[in-house]
Order: C-alpha cells, then structure tokens, then sequence
C-alpha cells in the first residue's frame, strides 16, 4: 500500500488517510480494539442470524444486560472481569433453558416469559449495588453499560478470540439442524433432531456471544452487533447462506466505521456502533420498500394492460 | 417398491402400519384403548372421529413419539420411529408467521436434509447439492408449487402453503405419508384440490396415505378404507359399509345422516339438534 502514498503523494486525500490509519493503528489500545471488534462482530453476526430468526432478541438482550452485574461484581471482588462477564452470562443462559416454557402457541421455542424480564431487572438493579458498594466508580458504569475502546488487553484479546473459535465451531456443527428446528420445531422433532437440547445448547452459545459483545459495545448496545446485522441481512435476502455472509459483512462494516469514528470524537463507542447499524438497517428497509413498491406498480400496470 | 430390511423378524412387506389391540394414555388418563388398524401399500385411509377423542394420539404413537399404553404396534415392519426417512409427516395447524423471512424452497430443502450434522461443504458436496436441488424441485412439481416456491412462506395462501408442506413431507420419497388434519382451515375449493392432489400422489406414486380429519366429505370419494376412532376402540373398513348413518350418530353422539348425490357420491350431513337436547348431553 506504500505505493499508493508514493504515487498520490503525502498531501493528497488517499495519502492523509492512509497517514491518519497508520496514526491510529500506532496506538495499542486501538489495535486492540479493532481486534476484539472485529472478533465479536463476526459471532455475534452469526448467533444472532439465529437469534433474529427464532424470536429471541429479548433474551439475548437479558443475556448482555447480566453481563453489567457480572463485570461489576468481579471488579468489587478483585476478580478477573472476565470471570465475571462470561460467568453470570453463562448462568443466567442456564437459567432462561430451564425455565418454563412461554406460551406453546408461539411455536414452543418463544421465550418471552416474565421470567427473563423479572431477571433483566434483578440484573441492572445488582450491578448498580455491586458499583455503589464499590465507593461509585461512575466512569466505570458509563463504560460497561454503554461500551469502550480504552484498555481492552491484550489477555481480553486472546480470550475473545479463544470463545468465539469455540461458538462458532459449535454452530457450524449444529447450525442445519437448529434452522430446522427454528422453523419447523414438529416437523424437525419427527426426523430425530433434539429440538429442546438445541434450543438449549443455542442459549448457551447466545450467552457467551452477549458476554463477548458487552466488552466492546457495552451491556445496553448489545442489540447493534446482536440484532440490527441480523436484521438488515434478513431484510435483504431469504436465502439462507447468503443471509448469514451478509450479516457478517454488515457486522463487520460497523464495528470498523464505528471504532474509526470513535477515535476522533469525545462520544462513546456504542452511540456510534448503534447509529451506524441502525442507519444501515433503516436504509435496507427502505430500499426493500421501494422494490417492492415498484413490484407491485409494476403488476398493477400489466394487470390493467391485460384487462384493456 | 423400496426393498425392506432383510431382518428376519420383521413383518413381510405387506402391511405399512399395523395397531394390534392398541391403547394409549395421555396425562395419565387412558383415551382409548383395543384399536386395531391394518393400512395396506397404498391406500389411502382416513382416521376420522371427534375432536378430543385422540386422533393426534394415535398419529404420534404411529411416528414413535409417543409410547403405546398397551398393544402392539409396526411401522414398515418394525417398531414406530425407526424407519424416519420413509414416512412423511404433516403436523396440525401448522401455519407460519407472516414475517418470518424463509422461502418455500428452503422450507422443502429442510425437509431433505434439514436433520444432517455439519455444514455442507462447498466445494466437494457440489453433485450432491445439484441432486439435492434436484429432488426439491421435483418435489415442488409433484404438489404443482414451483410457481410459488421462492415467496417468502409466511405470504402466500393457506392452500398454497398446505401444498408446499405436503412437498416438504415428499421430498424424501417416503413410502407412508401421515397428514394430520391438512384441510382445515382451507376454503372448499382449495379442501378440494389439496384432496384431490393426495389422492393422485396415494395412486400414481403408491404412496400409502393416513390422514386424520374431522370433516369426511372432501375426501370420501377416493379413500380405500375409513377408521373410525372412539374411547372404546376403532371400527375400520371400506367407506360404504363403514360411513352409514347409524354409525355416526353413534359413534359422535348427535343426529348425522348419510346421503347419496345424482353421481352416487356419499356426503355426510349432521342433523342440527334442537336447542333442549343439545344443553342435556352436556349435563349428562
């Protein structure tokens, strides 16, 4: 890429830009960042792809807002922060499979229960007394509920990347039979898959996602890299395999625009993560719109041209 | 024919699904019990009886979902839920959410190999996916869905949705097909042309058919054999020695008559009860 710099010359645009990368890359911190977001955009693209599709956003959003208690309570137990992340995700993932069931009409796999509500406010009302009993460290909640890109180790790095070879190794084995069984639960219960063991399974893999994720775009925003990828890519296509490359790309698109933006403004991390996935998911819903708007113009007029 | 299994225990090829004094329990309570039920390769049989009396039941007991309180039961010469890729299924009231962003086609692919472990890897499965491609489309133009097959399933009309079901259930070249009530809920000219599409899979395909329903008349001109269910057993046979007026009214407890039309087709009518009568049975 030096000859880019060479052949435009330092001054011009491509030049400055690649000289402001090379600036931002020169910190540690942001290296960092950029790792650990493009690790977390790529699984939570792919669990949420699933999560999206089996209508269980709000648990996961449950899943990440544990996440606050969790970091808060290692921190007072002087306790890797880790620990506490992706344990309580992981318990509280357990406890949402165990529970009773929601209403069997919504397909059997619905989990809007109260349960998960009930333990989504027990979670912020926790996290809140574990950093008051900590003598209030008010950035700190800032940064956990909303995200940063400041200190993310180098361990933090290796530990993403260790989790979601793991998720995502899990899902490639699974990832058939829990379509099946998100779509059509009776039908894939004949043929012998496991509904409720995938079902199960897929929590788990949702709670370590949602604790991975709150590192970088903070317990409340986990929806922007959870959800609005998913979303998007859903809105755009229905073909499955290309759905899911989609999202993926989306993902990764905003945590890289969102962490460059984030670098050069006092604003936090997750603001510019939601915006940037809720602006690209609104133009997606617009586009569609218009096609099918057009579509429908379009077979309105030869419907009338054959009536003629 | 598929050849069977070469186990010497097994049934000879003859029956697809035999109940031998079948009973079954549900939350404890025994619904029915002392049913026998004989379904010959490709007949197209119908469990009929009212609703409550355990048609489900009996459905879930013949795919090995639910374990028989007593009797004996053989699916396709050995015990139910064994031979999975020879027998299609259509659960009841089955209707998917109009936003859910999956097309038909993905739905019947699904259907094919939805059940398998692991990703399809792309460069070496690529005969097999053009096969696979194959027999969907196939399958898709068995049930006349190939027009439709790419719309998002949550959109198109309750008939065309029952017909892109029915070809998820096909698409494995089953030797049974099981339908649990697929005509409800449609209007009569699509109840028509979804039994009018069985019946022509059950005959050109030799496909073995069961289906439950409530409702007799759609599908009284082509069935081979009608089951009867109730607490105290099942009575099967042909429809006109089995669909008559006195067995109907027995066995669903109100006035119900048979009559015959100009082409001789049966149809089954029920009689309206009049008000008084209808509030003792409920007393009783």
């Amino acid at each position: 890429m030096l000859w880019l710099l060479v052949a435009a010359g330092p001054a011009s645009w491509p030049g400055r830009l690649l000289g402001e990368a090379r600036g931002l890359f020169s910190y540690r911190f942001m290296v960092n960042a950029y790792e650990a977001g493009t690790i977390v955009a790529v699984m939570a693209a792919l669990v949420g792809w699933f999560m999206v599709l089996r209508r269980q956003t709000f648990a996961g959003h449950t899943l990440s807002v544990v996440a606050f208690p969790g970091a808060a309570a290692a921190i007072l137990l002087g306790v890797s922060a880790g620990l506490g992340y992706y344990g309580f995700c992981l318990a509280a993932a357990l406890v949402i499979a165990v529970a009773p069931r929601g209403s069997a009409a919504a397909g059997g796999f619905s989990q809007e229960s109260a349960v998960i509500g009930t333990v989504q406010a027990f979670a912020l009302a926790s996290g809140f007394l574990f950093v008051a009993l900590y003598h209030g460290f008010l950035e700190s909640v800032n940064s956990l509920l909303f995200g940063t890109f400041l200190g993310i180790t180098n361990g933090q790095v290796i530990v993403l990347l260790v989790v979601a070879l793991g998720v995502v190794a899990v899902l490639a084995l699974v990832g058939r039979p829990l379509l099946f069984a998100s779509i059509d639960p009776a039908v894939a219960a004949v043929h012998g898959v496991p509904v409720r063991l995938l079902g199960g399974v897929f929590l788990v893999l949702l709670g370590l996602t949602a604790a991975a994720t709150t590192q970088v775009t903070g317990a409340l925003l986990v929806f922007a890299l959870l959800v609005m990828p998913a979303a998007t890519a859903q809105r755009l296509t229905a073909r499955p395999a290309v759905s899911l490359i989609l999202s993926v790309g989306i993902a990764l698109g905003v945590i890289w625009v969102a962490l460059a933006i984030a670098y050069y403004t006092p604003y936090p991390l997750g603001f510019w993560v939601t915006s940037v996935a809720f602006g690209l998911y609104v133009a997606a819903t617009l586009s569609t719109a218009a096609r099918h708007r057009d579509a429908r113009r379009a077979a309105h007029l030869t419907g009338l041209d054959q009536a003629a | 024919m598929a050849v069977q299994s070469t186990d010497t225990e097994t049934l000879p090829a003859s029956t697809m699904i035999e109940f031998e004094q079948v009973a079954a329990r549900l939350d404890g309570r025994l619904i029915w019990s002392g049913v026998d039920l004989a379904i010959e390769p490709g007949q197209f049989v119908a469990l009929l009886g009212p609703n409550g009396v355990g048609k489900t039941t009996l459905i879930k007991i013949a795919l090995g979902l639910l374990a028989p309180a007593g009797g004996r039961v053989t699916v396709l010469g050995g015990p139910p839920g064994q031979a999975r890729d020879k027998i299609g299924y259509l659960p009841q009231r089955r209707s998917f959410d109009a936003s859910l962003r999956v097309r038909g086609r993905d739905i019947v692919r699904l259907g094919l190999d939805g059940y398998r472990w692991g990703l399809p890897l792309p460069g070496l499965g690529g005969g097999r996916r053009r096969e696979a491609a194959r027999r969907v489309a196939d399958a898709l133009e068995l049930v006349g869905a190939s027009a439709y097959a790419d719309r998002m399933v949550g959109q198109v009309s309750g008939g065309e949705q029952q017909r892109l079901l029915i070809a998820q259930a096909l698409v494995r070249d089953p030797q049974v097909l099981i339908l649990d009530e697929p005509l409800d809920g449609l209007d009569l000219p699509n109840q028509a042309a979804v039994a009018a599409l069985i019946s022509h899979i059950c005959s050109r395909h030799k496909v073995s058919v069961l289906m439950a329903a409530h409702d007799v008349n759609p599908i009284l001109s082509y069935l081979d054999q009608v089951v009867y269910l109730a607490p105290g057993g099942a009575v099967s046979g042909p429809p006109e020695q089995v669909v008559t007026g006195e067995t109907l009214t027995r066995l669903y407890r109100t006035p119900i008559e048979v009559l015959r039309t100009s082409d001789g087709q049966l149809v089954v009518v029920g009689v309206p009860e009049p008000a008084a009568r209808h509030s003792d049975r409920h007393a009783g």
